[in-house]
């Protein structure tokens, strides 16, 4: 009976069937099917990042503004700045799926902006107070500030780096061609514009650096 | 193998692929590849018209795949090779001191697993210390892959400038605050006074103070740790091993398949996929991908390497 269904044609139709497919279904990968989606998660995952570490200086901020209220607490314009500034960057967010509106990402990007010079307006203006210079919380928010702000420039540029790549796979031979046949649906992220990329991060060594 | 015919030979595939535009979507950077490709003579038996797009498909896929198959390896030119644990590109510390560090970060290693490595650059060539040190991180792959507690600590003498780089892992215990406090009480006055040696000797002390605070979490990274790290020559070996197990069955696939689904031409001559395969003989579509770039895995020398990890940027800098 078993032995009779064995050799029945049907069994040697589909036997070949499953061959191939267990062969072809790894070339299928191994082609670049994978390419795409491999790039585009990879660049939300950057964006990702990036939220994260502006999630993390606008964590520091409220710290910083009661530090530096207990010594300058006439610094009023320049505290409350910060405070707008903060408030303003918190409404504007940009979830991965919208990474393809250059508007949104150009909006976030400003409040962000407006955030940093904010926030070097303070800093600046917190030199002129030796006793706030010299306190303890002060000096381990400016360092806390300082590697947020540079782990913010890393973020930025990993996702500088992931964008290209992503929307290379969307242009480029071989993987166009999945692009064109399968992933239509698929759009090239927006990337910072090259102006902001440029500009300094907050000056927060308090001249220090002016020998260097 | 293309580019041979002249165009006033096949008049109409090139007319048949200016035609196929409209049917796809996309601009034409890719069209010209695959109009480019009609420029090849057709092969033994190729029959050309009804199945030449199935052909066309066919032979794109397998220059996809060949191309799939080339790593793509890219070498920042501009930064310097880890020699060691201590890489003193710059010259600033004393022999004496440096075999000390050496051994020092060794047995630190070997305790919790933790890289630290301890370079000084002549110059940064105008690049802000900041991005140097984390593309040098990053291109060294400091500390274990899984752990990512590698420690960068960089001087660039003529700069003035110096950076402790840490890596993902250790950026909770070895803190933003803890590296300035480093850079600021050990370093700093060190380096004004000259001694190079002296200030990186005792911010590495401290460095390993800090990280060795935390004894049980040290502990536990160590024995996370204690399997060999990872050898990139087990990919290289990975690598080779698919590329080699997709041409043998690949090439095993044609000769067994074309019999089953293909159309019988001749005699062991069969039509499949829109290409033609003679199992019996060695020729036709097993595509020998160009031989001849062999990705010479050389040995890392020195004995010593990053674990594979990564940095975010934590950590801080300084400047004297």
């Amino acid at each position: 009976m078993l032995a009779q269904r064995l050799a029945s044609p049907s069994v040697f139709r589909t036997l070949p069937v499953f061959l191939m497919m267990a062969i072809l279904l790894p070339l299928l990968s191994g082609c670049g099917y994978n390419t795409i989606p491999t790039a585009e998660e990879n660049a939300k995952a950057a964006w990702s990042e990036v939220l994260n570490q502006y999630q993390r200086r606008t964590d520091l901020i409220p710290n910083l503004v009661e530090t530096v209220k207990g010594y300058a607490s006439h610094e009023k314009d320049t505290l409350e700045a910060v405070v707008a500034a903060r408030a303003k960057a918190t409404q504007i967010t940009v979830t991965p799926e919208t990474l393809k509106d250059p508007e949104a990402l150009k909006k976030f990007q400003d409040a962000q902006a407006g955030l940093t010079s904010a926030l070097s307006r303070l800093i600046a203006v917190s030199e002129a107070y030796p006793d706030l210079k010299a306190n303890q919380n002060f000096l381990a928010l400016q360092a806390q500030l300082e590697g947020t702000e540079n782990r913010i420039a890393v973020s930025r540029r990993d996702y500088i780096q992931a964008v290209k790549d992503y929307n290379l796979t969307l242009k480029t031979f071989p993987s166009v061609l999945w692009a064109t046949f399968w992933f239509r649906s698929n759009e090239p992220f927006a990337n910072f514009t090259i102006e902001e990329d440029k500009m300094q991060p907050p000056k927060v060594d308090f001249g220090t650096k002016q020998g260097g | 193998m293309r580019s041979v015919a002249p165009p006033s030979v096949l008049p109409d595939p090139a007319l048949r692929c200016r035609s196929g535009r409209s049917s796809f979507g996309k601009p034409s950077n890719w069209l010209s590849v695959r109009c480019a490709d009609h420029a090849s003579p057709p092969r033994r038996g190729e029959i050309g018209g009804s199945v030449g797009g199935a052909r066309r498909n066919a032979f794109l896929t397998l220059l996809g795949l060949i191309f799939c198959l080339f790593p793509l390896s890219v070498f920042a030119a501009d930064l310097p090779a880890l020699t060691g644990r201590v890489v003193d590109n710059a010259g600033v510390i004393d022999a004496g001191t440096k075999a000390a560090l050496k051994q020092k970060l060794a047995a630190f290693e070997a305790k919790g697993s933790d890289q630290i490595v301890v370079a000084t650059i002549p110059s940064l060539d105008g690049e802000e210390i900041e991005p140097y040190a984390n593309r040098l991180f990053r291109f060294w792959k400091l500390g274990q892959a899984k752990e990512n507690n590698g420690v960068l600590l960089l001087v660039a003498p003529n700069d003035r400038k110096m950076r402790i780089e840490v890596g993902y892992g250790l950026e909770g215990t070895l803190t933003d605050l803890h590296t300035k406090l480093i850079i600021e009480n050990d370093m700093v006055p060190a380096f004004r006074a000259g001694d190079f040696s002296g200030g990186i000797s005792k911010a590495v002390d401290d460095m390993v103070m800090v990280l060795e605070g935390n004894p049980e979490e040290l502990e536990a990274r160590g024995k996370r740790n204690e399997e060999a790290p990872f050898n990139p020559d087990d990919l290289f070996f990975g690598v080779f091993i698919t590329i080699w197990a997709i041409i043998f069955f690949g090439g095993m696939a044609a000769s067994i398949l074309p019999p089953i689904f293909g159309k019988k031409l001749g005699p062991g001559r069969y039509r499949w996929l829109g290409m033609t395969f003679e199992p019996g003989r060695r020729s036709s579509s097993s595509s020998s991908s160009g031989g001849g770039w062999s990705s010479g895995s050389s040995s890392s020398g020195g004995g010593f390497s990053g674990g594979g990890g990564s940095s975010g940027g934590g950590g801080s800098s300084g400047s004297w």
